[in-house]
């Protein structure tokens, strides 16, 4: 079970169990429904910005997914509670590059911190939009838009 | 002492023998795809190497053999199903384009604005897509067989859903998400009393049991080579011949034509008539070879091996907590779909491989079907006849662990 350990890991597990701010969210002033056609899971995530627009005050999330994908919206969603909105598309990219492989997170420099739990990721690339579904939702929601799609 | 139900075909099968991070491969996916035994592999590899030539077109020997070898699987393909006639095989590139060749060039020269198509809830989108495009060309309205929960369809509902409306019955033999073996000589006979065509796709069946096209009264009948031991890229539709030789052309090209010019262009008779351009040679020839094979194991031992199978891991499956089946018809095919309490289907489908098990994952492109039994997705073992009782033991340990992983 080592792979599956890299993969699966209890912080995992236990986000999937037990995921942290899943709850919508009415006074929201951003939120998107991201949808995985390969698989029809979706995840809707709400955001409340503060009164500049620049910084994430509050952030949350709803829906269906594996695993992979609950776990990855509960630790989007509370890594970047209180993060300047410029931050969050930052990480965006350096999350993005990571499951895909092409950052290294033990070696590059990046802001990742927890979030380095889902590099296993990378070995399966069918699993990649499982991770990156929450992060396509909140990006779509800071761009305004209502639904976006892995595809 | 009674025989044992098994056969013992895993040798047959290169592949199967293979090992990941050292553990046997455990390949569960057949109703996605088949494996293939040594004998399609070696004859496709010695063709190539010896005979390969284009087929119908060239003068000298190289082609002409080809052309032997190519048409003899016709009449394979025409004896493995009971056709009549040799001329009612029609080679395609696989199952899918089966069902749109009858949907493109049956449907749209029938159907007018109005006339009723009738599927079941359980069809793979292959069987629901094609037919809503020639809705929209031509104004005909589809309608649904329901199924109950254990995914067997309402013949009831269906006796009231015929009219003379009706034009077309499509209904797959056997569903690929629940396994649901579809009573098609009763929906056939149903269909031709209201005056409609029976179409079936016949994917998941023709490498599971006895097909005999004449007996079941399907007047058109679909299905993929690479589902029943052959290459990708083959593919048949049967057609009774009085339909065939009124149907228009589905492609245009070379070989299907009598005489070209540019006023006027005639068409050649069925099979030929629907096939357009250099064919898939090699898998076809393949093919072939894969039908020999089918009928040397023989299909009724193939069919008793794979209920005996289907029984043993339905047991199984069902004693693990928290394992629902999804597709519990009486009259089953090898397929066990299944729901495990709070772990989605993707999981299990990545947990289990890390232990060289393969199974599919997901909606099996049957969303209908899906949403049907109210689930986004659902996990599937399927199976052949190379695998074995060890295999599912292996599936079920792995639900074990993975049950252990996610609820300790």
């Amino acid at each position: 079970m080592s792979q599956a350990n890299e993969l699966y890991q209890q912080v995992i597990l236990d986000h999937n169990r037990n995921p942290r701010n899943y709850h919508p969210m009415p006074d929201a002033t951003y939120a998107c429904q991201g949808y995985n056609p390969l698989c029809g899971d979706n995840i809707t995530i709400f955001a409340k910005a503060d009164a500049t627009g620049q910084t994430l005050e509050d952030l949350s999330f709803q829906g269906n997914g594996c695993a992979i994908c609950k776990a990855s919206s509960s630790l989007m969603t509370s890594q970047l509670k209180g993060k300047p909105v410029s931050e969050a598309r930052e990480l965006f990219q350096e999350f993005h590059a990571m499951v895909k492989g092409d950052l290294d997170p033990e070696t590059a420099p990046n802001h990742l911190g927890k979030l380095k739990l889902f590099q296993g990721v990378k070995e399966y690339s069918s699993r990649i939009k499982c991770a990156t579904l929450a992060w396509h939702a909140l990006m779509g929601a800071l761009d305004r838009k209502e639904t976006t799609s892995t595809e | 002492m009674s025989k044992s139900p098994y056969l013992d075909i895993k040798k047959d099968f290169p592949v199967l023998n293979r090992e990941f991070d050292g553990k046997p491969l455990v390949y569960l996916d057949t109703a996605a795809t088949s494996q293939k035994p040594t004998v399609v592999i070696d004859a496709m590899d010695h063709f190539y190497r010896e005979s390969y030539g284009t087929v119908r077109r060239g003068v000298y020997r190289l082609s002409e053999k080809a052309t032997q070898a190519y048409e003899s699987t016709r009449h394979k393909v025409a004896k493995l199903i009971n056709a009549s006639s040799d001329r009612e095989i029609i080679y395609t590139r696989g199952c899918t384009e089966s069902l749109n060749l009858v949907a493109y060039s049956y449907g749209r020269s029938v159907l007018k604005s109005g006339d009723e198509i009738i599927l079941s809830q359980i069809e793979h989108h292959a069987n629901i897509v094609p037919w809503q495009i020639v809705r929209e060309m031509t104004g005909a309205v589809i309608k649904i067989i329901p199924c109950n929960d254990r995914g067997e369809l309402f013949l009831e509902e269906y006796r009231k859903l015929l009219s003379p409306r009706a034009k077309i019955v499509a209904v797959n033999h056997v569903s690929n998400a629940l396994g649901t073996i579809n009573p098609i000589k009763e929906i056939a006979k149903l269909a031709h009393e209201a005056g409609a065509v029976m179409v079936v796709d016949g994917a998941q069946s023709i490498s599971h049991m006895t097909v005999d096209v004449q007996d079941l009264g399907a007047d058109f009948y679909a299905f993929s080579s690479h589902k029943m031991f052959g290459p990708t890229g083959a593919g048949i539709l049967y057609g009774r011949y009085d339909l065939l030789e009124k149907m228009p052309p589905f492609q245009g090209g070379g070989d299907m034509i009598r005489q070209v010019t540019f006023e006027k262009t005639t068409y050649q008779d069925p099979p030929h008539r629907f096939e357009a351009g250099t064919p898939s040679i090699v898998e076809v020839l393949g093919l072939g070879v894969a039908v020999d094979y089918l009928q040397s194991v023989g299909l009724d031992k193939i069919a008793g091996h794979e209920h005996a199978l289907l029984e043993y891991g339905t047991k199984l499956l069902s004693g693990i907590p928290g394992v629902r089946l999804i597709g519990t018809a009486e009259h089953k095919g090898a397929i066990l779909g299944f729901e495990l309490d709070g772990v989605h289907p993707h999981d299990i489908g990545t947990l289990l491989d890390m232990d060289g098990i393969a199974i599919r994952a997901g909606h099996h492109c049957a969303q209908p079907t899906m949403q049907r039994f109210g689930v986004p997705a659902t996990a599937r073992a399927s199976l052949g006849p190379y695998n074995t009782e060890a295999d599912l033991d292996a599936l079920a340990a792995g639900i074990q662990k993975i049950r252990g992983m996610f609820h300790h």
